[in-house]
């Protein structure tokens, strides 16, 4: 089964919680355990928040989420069209913020790696960023109610 | 429920359902506010309610426990469910709050 979804909203911290509660809706047509559910809503809040936080210094502009589902696999691209990242091997290191006045663990590429199989970042300073992310759904229910 | 009791030198904090950077910026400022306010010599952060938590939640919760370190003071954790403490284990911060205390009655 092939189907597909975008979701296109505001960089308003309120959108944190729709954007990963909707992409976890979209996801449970591959009847995920609740574990995979959950890897995939953190790892939807890690990136959307990250361009949340960093694309758009002071403004508000759109933030796009899209999540293919193909076979037992989910894409997810997490896009903004934001200030970029000029390092992005060090904004991935572990502990490392651009922002420690914000708090910021620098732990969310690390919660993405973790939760998802595999994490790429494409950015361009002054162009945006997106995170391209996937996860293969393992069989559980689907086969044994077949 | 409100999110902020006051047990003698406890505080206790009921931490919302989803634990994301839009919640914790609130949970930041009421907090440091009392602490900074009140004799508080214990923080505890009540996660019964919470059935989602992401880094923004451990960012939140590792700078609490710096406060409350530089207080000669002491961070508390309860009734986490288990995807809550699995994102505790995973991101390292067991080793300055450790499990054990979880339960402790004062």
């Amino acid at each position: 089964m092939k189907n597909e979804m975008t979701l296109t909203f505001d960089s308003l911290s309120e959108n944190e919680g729709f954007a990963r509660v909707a992409v976890a809706a979209f996801v449970t047509q591959l009847n995920p355990t609740l574990e995979e559910v959950a890897d995939i809503k953190t790892a939807v809040s890690e990136a959307v928040t990250n361009a949340i936080i960093h694309a758009y210094p002071g403004e508000v502009h759109t933030v796009v989420v899209r999540t293919r589902l193909d076979g037992e696999t989910v894409e997810l691209w997490v896009m903004d069209e934001g200030v970029g990242i000029e390092d992005v091997k060090k904004a991935m290191e572990p502990l490392y913020t651009s922002r420690p006045e914000l708090e910021r663990s620098g732990m969310g590429f690390m919660f993405m790696e973790a939760f998802m199989d595999q994490v790429e970042v494409l950015s361009k300073p002054l162009e945006g960023t997106t995170v391209y992310m996937k996860k293969k759904i393992q069989k559980g229910v689907t086969e044994q109610e077949a | 429920m409100d999110m902020l009791e006051r047990k003698g030198v406890r505080l206790v904090v009921y931490l919302p359902m989803e634990l994301d950077h839009h919640y914790t910026e609130e949970i930041r400022r009421e907090v440091d506010q009392v602490i900074r306010e009140e004799p508080i010599c214990e923080l505890e952060f009540d996660f019964s309610r919470t059935i989602f938590m992401d880094s923004a939640g451990i960012g939140m919760l590792l700078g609490r426990y710096k406060i409350m370190k530089a207080l000669d003071g002491r961070l508390l954790m309860t009734h986490m469910r288990e995807q809550i403490k699995r994102i505790l284990k995973l991101s390292g911060i067991l080793n300055y709050i450790p499990l054990e205390q979880e339960e402790e009655v004062v």
